[in-house]
């Protein structure tokens, strides 16, 4: 209500209010943003939020595979201690490029700028981003960081783990450290302008009637995560900078040779990706908030709870990067305060884990594959979660620190939580995305498959961790070989997955069926177009008048939008809207 | 004693370093358990007891209830303040050292560790202690990180080059107990191992004089003393193996193809050149990768080590 004494001529507009008419998706649509513009130079130089979403998707499946391909070859190497079929040298350069590919080109793009890219401006009911030419750039920054992480490869690659610590970095003559830092200074330029492009969009795109109360938990995780991309990365940038003088100029920063500090770097290091690891993480929350309640036909329980506990994390998420480094030498003080808000900070993560639970209650539940990845991801992430209270206690993690231990607790996290989440929220939003439906018996083999090939993978690494065997190790003492090569079976069963899902998923897109605008009967408005969407979207504004999960209220009153026609109109017709949308909501809430 | 997870944990060897450790390691996995089965089991028992029925399935309207936000928020709170706690007290005793601990220096480089006792002795990649003292090691690196680590006693710091650091344990048995470094530190990061060897205090004063005042003999004897001392032997081999650098079998006075395609004769001022700035003249089909000795080694020492270079054949 607040809204309507900002513009002048509101009076006049209120007393008559527009009528909303309700808006059925189609069945099959004939135009959509697939027909819409046709041939690679379109896509190439388009400005659509679902095509660069759906570039970026396909990059990071590219990238994934890679890195994926490189960890089967990692275990490989690693079924017997020394050699197996690789030399030293290359496998430290592949657990390096292993690493790096999987953090700076799989993990922080895969949920914000893939889905999140052709998600977010639908939940919102908007056409567009904010800023689409934008949009498309950032896309361009993050294939141009990436051409110079290979062209480190044809520099000698480079073997200093994906954390670059120093003096180890800026001893070793390898000019493919400088190709690949500068690959990802670059990087962090897409990133910081994917956040820069959310947090306006989630502020001035939203369709009429969506107030920050009716915003979808998606949006709330992404809006928190942007908001780190856009304070966090530039840190990275500085400190990959100071690298790049200290290697190239000899100026002394963090070499100790040169009179530099190395702990120092590995403060500037952690500053940003601690943050990062959230970067990665909340928007995988977004996700099950949003699966969980279409598949109990629910409202979310705790939608605040969810919401705050957010942006808790992204803020506390700052303050806790020393946790890094409770065995590097920094002070002791600092040591004790970021054991203890790295303590603060798994309360929010927790809190969400019980609201999503109690969701479930008295639901309507069904057990379709985005829903079973909902599943995995809190049995996986759950445990990620309490290995990272063990790592958190300082004591223990004097113990732990760089050994499987802490393998296995960030593959949890990252893998049982991001990827999964991604896949997920893939599996979700697929038949929106494509208009096709996958083979569902198939999907849900794959899953299994990858459930149990990731934990006969990760479980052994607790085990051997704790048992003492260090991480980034080549060679090993005899006594771990049985935990190495369960490992290693597992993580071909967790590849016979992945391959089951590209077939199934390449088949849908030949011969899968037609999904139709909404197969989950969802209440989110991204679902309430047709599938696939048309180029801007819907076809009418959108009005909202109920929360995104008020599965109570029936599905008419999700179908409502002002006929403008692609235009929004003069701005009165957009005043107009928001006047109806508000009043309309008191008038159900009464 | 006899805890739910110490099976994860390997033997523990000095219980005044590791005990409060293993302690807290069984608390938080059995508390994570309880609620993990918790969460795993309402998951299930949801899932099955609240299965769709049919798509026209009514589901009544809950949005939360602060009761139980904020019991699930003030318990793992509290939990976690226990945690803290633990992990804290435990932790400010691994930092603090006993008064009338036995000192030992450490120096960690590419890829071994030099150990330096109070009488001169010195040994590579093994550190002898009597048993029954708390022995506190004073640690530095001359290059890279490095970061010592030795599960049994459950103490781990990082080697910093111009920084000394320390950890402190006290072995209650005598034996062996493994050394890793665990802080990435280039192509042999995985064989920079070594040994604890726990000997009873007679038998350690007994070994300790034995080696008193570090290498003696014969120049070439010491010259032999010192190349195992330095560690050379982690990437050079003696007999004609190839590591991860040139084999030192029967190099003296012959020729040497170089990197940059230049030839040279291995003579007395191209070993010592290449012990002090080895990144000068690289040999063909090796990396530089070999960390400068300069300030670690005196020109008397690099002379008996020509000196024994020369005899091996």
């Amino acid at each position: 209500m607040a809204s309507l004494s900002k513009t002048e001529n509101t009076a006049q507009i209120t007393p008559k209010k527009l009528k909303v008419k309700r808006f059925v998706p189609l069945e099959n649509p004939i135009n959509t943003y697939l027909t819409d513009e046709k041939g690679i130079w379109a896509w190439l130089t388009t400005v659509d939020h679902k095509k660069i979403g759906l570039m970026y998707l396909g990059a990071v499946a590219f990238f994934f595979a890679l890195a994926g391909f490189l960890a089967i070859a990692l275990r490989t190497e690693l079924w017997t201690p020394a050699k197996t079929f690789i030399e030293a040298d290359t496998y430290n350069q592949l657990f390096t490029l292993h690493g790096a590919m999987m953090v700076f080109f799989v993990l922080v793009p895969s949920i914000p700028a893939a889905l999140g890219n052709f998600i977010l401006p639908m939940q919102l009911g908007a056409k567009d981003v904010a800023f689409p030419r934008l949009n498309l750039a950032s896309f361009y920054i993050y294939a141009f960081g990436a051409i110079f992480t290979f062209l480190s490869l044809a520099n000698n690659g480079f073997d200093t783990g994906w954390t670059f610590y120093t003096p180890y970095s800026s001893d070793t003559n390898s000019a493919g450290i400088i190709w690949v830092t500068l690959g990802v200074f670059i990087l962090g330029f897409s990133s910081i302008l994917t956040g820069t492009n959310f947090i306006t969009t989630i502020h001035k795109l939203r369709a009429p009637g969506i107030s920050w109360d009716r915003l979808p938990l998606n949006v709330w995780a992404l809006y928190a995560t942007s908001i780190i991309q856009v304070l966090a990365t530039p840190v990275l940038a500085i400190t990959i900078l100071l690298l790049a003088m200290e290697n190239i100029l000899d100026i002394g920063i963090f070499d100790p040779a040169l009179g530099g500090d190395p702990v120092l770097y590995q403060h500037f290091f952690w500053f940003y990706s601690h943050p990062a690891v959230y970067i990665m993480i909340v928007p995988g929350f977004g996700i099950i908030s949003e699966v969980i309640t279409t598949f109990s036909k629910k409202t979310i329980f705790g939608y605040w709870a969810i919401a705050l506990s957010s942006l808790a994390i992204a803020f506390i998420g700052f303050l806790v990067w020393g946790h890094h480094m409770f065995t590097s030498g920094q002070s002791a003080v600092a040591t004790t305060i970021f054991s203890f808000l790295t303590f603060l900070v798994g309360i929010p993560t927790g809190i969400k884990i019980f609201n999503w639970v109690a969701t479930l209650y008295r639901g309507s539940i069904s057990m379709k594959t985005p829903m079973l990845y909902v599943f995995i991801f809190i049995f996986l992430f759950s445990i990620g979660g309490f290995t990272g209270i063990m790592l958190g206690a300082l004591s223990v993690d004097i113990h732990l620190h760089d050994t499987y231990y802490v393998v296995a607790h960030f593959h949890y996290v990252m893998m049982g939580g991001t990827l999964i989440a991604l896949l997920a929220g893939l599996h979700y939003w697929w038949p929106k995305m494509t208009g096709k439906m996958y083979n569902e018996p198939l999907a849900k083999t794959a899953a299994i498959f990858i459930f149990i090939g990731f934990n006969v993978t990760f479980l052994p690494q607790f085990i051997m961790g704790a048992q003492g065997m260090p991480r980034r190790y080549y060679n090993y003492i005899d006594q771990f070989t049985p935990f190495h090569q369960t490992s290693t079976i597992g993580s071909y069963i967790l590849a016979v997955g992945f391959l089951v899902i590209l077939f199934y998923l390449v088949h849908s897109l030949i011969k899968g069926q037609k999904a139709g605008p909404n197969p989950w009967n969802s209440r989110g408005l991204e679902w309430q177009s047709n599938s696939p969407p048309d180029f801007h979207n819907f076809s009418h504004t959108p009005v909202v008048i109920h929360g995104p999960y008020d599965y109570h209220q029936p599905m008419e009153e999700f179908q409502l939008g002002l006929a403008v026609d692609h235009e929004y109109g003069d701005e009165q017709d957009k005043v107009a809207a928001e006047a109806h949308a508000s009043s309309a909501t008191e008038t159900t809430e009464a | 004693m006899g805890r739910l997870f110490d099976f994860m944990l390997p033997e523990n060897k000095s219980p005044l370093t590791a005990d409060s450790t293993d302690l807290l390691f069984n608390f938080i996995n059995e508390t994570s358990l309880v609620i993990f089965l918790g969460v795993i089991f309402a998951m299930t028992y949801f899932a099955i007891r609240y299965r769709r029925k049919s798509e026209d399935d009514k589901t009544p309207l809950i949005t939360h209830n602060n009761t139980l936000e904020i019991t699930w928020s003030v318990i793992p709170l509290l939990l976690t303040f226990v945690v803290f706690g633990l992990g804290y007290s435990g932790w400010l005793n691994l930092k603090t050292v006993p008064n009338d601990a036995y000192e030992i220096q450490v120096t960690g480089f590419k890829w071994s560790w030099n150990i330096n006792y109070e009488n001169g002795a010195q040994t590579i990649n093994e550190i002898h202690v009597p048993k029954g003292v708390p022995i506190k090691l004073v640690m530095t690196s001359s290059d890279v990180l490095h970061s010592f680590f030795v599960p049994e006693y459950r103490v781990k710091h990082d080697v910093i080059p111009n920084r000394y650091t320390y950890v402190w344990f006290q072995p209650e048995e005598t034996g062996e107990s493994q050394i890793f470094c665990t802080e990435y530190c280039g192509s042999s990061h995985s064989n920079m191992l070594a040994k604890v060897i726990v000997h009873e205090p007679e038998d350690f004063q007994t070994w300790l004089d034995e080696n008193a005042g570090g290498p003696t003999g014969s120049p070439i004897e010491q010259g032999q003393q010192l190349v195992t001392l330095q560690g050379c032997q982690a990437c050079h081999s003696v007999d004609g193996t190839e590591i991860i650098g040139p084999s030192f079998k029967g190099i003296w006075n012959r020729e040497r193809k170089l990197a940059d395609g230049n030839t040279i004769i291995i003579d007395e001022n191209y070993i010592r050149e290449s012990i002090l700035y080895p990144g000068e003249k690289i040999a063909e089909g090796y990396q530089n990768v070999m960390s400068p000795y300069e300030g670690r080694i005196n020109d008397e020492e690099i002379t008996k080590i020509i000196e024994y270079l020369k005899t091996i054949d």
